[in-house]
């Protein structure tokens, strides 16, 4: 009884839950600063700089804004540390250790949506017009690409043979499929504003709004929040290896072909994030509501086809 | 306690974050400025990021003399500025209000302005009309190293 406690709290805090994830979160962080510099033609920061600014944030003083509510205030960013947490959790025991549950998966996609919630409750409750603009506009993100996000999830349900189990996922070959590519590509997009990285990153716009919700912030709380920005930059790769691309595995070669995955959809990501401008919060809505929303539409259809008719193409 | 400091410091001269404020500058200053973050001086790699926020800051890098208007401004973000943090006065008007000295709408130098909020405040001094973009890193990297 005592040991499994202890081993869950083990799984929690230090290998795939928090300390792991934020570890290589941070790698992460620097192989974008660093390939961002790249593309920039600049040098870049060196491989300690992530750690140092969280180091820096953690010893500086937090400002607590007058008109602010306070509990919410400070609060929030542990909102969204926590749920990453355990996603991170739930993914890696789901791919490494083969423990699940049924329905983990829904409960993987609640808890994903809970870092923006955790940025708009903090921007909303620090009572500056700035962030409520911001946290205005994470909010309409939020309605734009959950949509597309959870069609696409009903793709990979359906290819793995009615499934709603992460166990199961792991071991599919959705991507052998014109609906499965699809739903992928649609799923790289959706994370990329979930991340909030360029072409949508409107509610943080730096050159616009002042970083939006963060504002505010400064000392620690501002460091749980870039920790859980590092911590996502790991999971929500993770999440779409786990789902799409057949899910971690660490025998033999398969480690090298796992982290092949996470730096090529990794670099992809960034790569985005450095050739595009930042839309406007109408034209990212119009690019998720006409484009992506009936591209998923679309791939469903074929998929339920597919499903049916048992052709395995589709 | 002087171990607790001697950290915070540490990672305080690895990543410090910039927020610019300009008090009435003629943009000369502010153009060199900006050259700090194009690909030929990439001050990123001694960890300076550019912040839109005095809350994040750790640096305010005040370009121009002070004037009347921009005096109680000034004043205003170095209290949301969170301590511990460094004033940079950058140009010969932010050191000494440079041809501006008779001026009737001047204040008075960065230096008399930022310590009548906080007399202990460190500030650093880089003169030139404007600073050459080295003398600004030479500044920066010989302030760093005497916190």
């Amino acid at each position: 009884m005592f040991l499994d406690a202890g081993k869950y709290i083990f799984y929690f805090l230090v290998f795939p839950g928090f300390i792991f994830t934020l570890a290589v979160g941070l790698i992460s962080v620097w192989i974008d600063r660093k390939v961002t510099a790249r593309v920039q033609w600049r040098v870049g920061p060196p491989p300690g700089q992530p750690l140092y600014d969280i180091l820096k944030l953690l010893g500086k003083e937090t400002i607590v804004p007058k008109n602010s509510n306070k509990t919410l205030f400070l609060s929030a960013p542990l909102v969204g540390l926590g749920s990453v947490t355990i996603v991170s959790v739930i993914l890696w025991l789901a791919s490494v250790y083969k423990i699940s549950f049924v329905g983990d998966l829904f409960v993987v996609v609640y808890l994903l949506m809970l870092p923006s919630l955790s940025l708009m409750i903090g921007g909303m409750a620090s009572g500056n017009p700035m962030a409520a603009t911001g946290a205005n506009r994470e909010m309409k993100l939020i309605l734009a690409y959950e949509l597309p996000f959870l069609l696409c999830l009903a793709i990979v349900i359906i290819k793995s043979g009615i499934s709603i189990n992460m166990v199961d996922l792991a071991g599919n070959h959705v991507m052998g499929s014109i609906s499965g590519v699809l739903a992928f590509l649609i799923s790289l997009l959706c994370i990329q504003a979930k991340l909030g990285f360029t072409p949508f990153d409107i509610a943080e716009a730096e050159t616009e709004i002042m970083e939006g919700p963060y504002i505010e912030y400064s000392g620690v709380p501002l460091a749980l929040f870039k920790i859980t920005q590092a911590m996502l930059l790991f999971t929500l790769p993770v999440y779409l290896i786990s789902v799409f691309l057949g899910g971690l595995n660490f025998r033999g070669l398969g480690i090298l072909w796992t982290v092949l995955k996470y730096v090529a959809i990794l670099v992809v990501i960034i790569v985005i994030k450095n050739t595009n401008p930042r839309l406007r919060i109408d034209q990212a809505l119009k690019f998720f509501w006409r484009f992506l929303t009936p591209a998923g539409i679309v791939a469903l259809v074929l998929a339920i086809i597919g499903h049916i008719s048992g052709i395995d193409w589709l | 306690m002087v171990i607790n400091m001697s950290w915070k410091i540490w990672a305080l001269k690895k990543s410090p974050w910039v927020f610019h404020v300009n008090t009435g500058a003629c943009n000369n200053c502010d153009i060199e400025l900006l050259e700090l973050l194009t690909p030929r001086f990439d001050v990123e790699r001694f960890g300076i990021k550019l912040v839109g926020t005095p809350r994040h800051a750790d640096a305010l890098v005040v370009t121009g003399g002070v004037t009347r208007q921009a005096a109680p401004r000034l004043q205003e973000i170095y209290r949301q500025t969170p301590k511990p943090c460094v004033v940079f006065a950058i140009g010969s008007c932010a050191c000494s209000k440079g041809i501006f000295k008779k001026g009737y709408h001047m204040i008075g130098p960065v230096d008399k302005v930022i310590k009548e909020v906080d007399p202990e405040a460190i500030v650093m001094y880089i003169p030139g009309c404007p600073p050459k973009p080295e003398a600004m890193i030479l500044g920066v990297v010989k302030a760093l190293a005497a916190l």
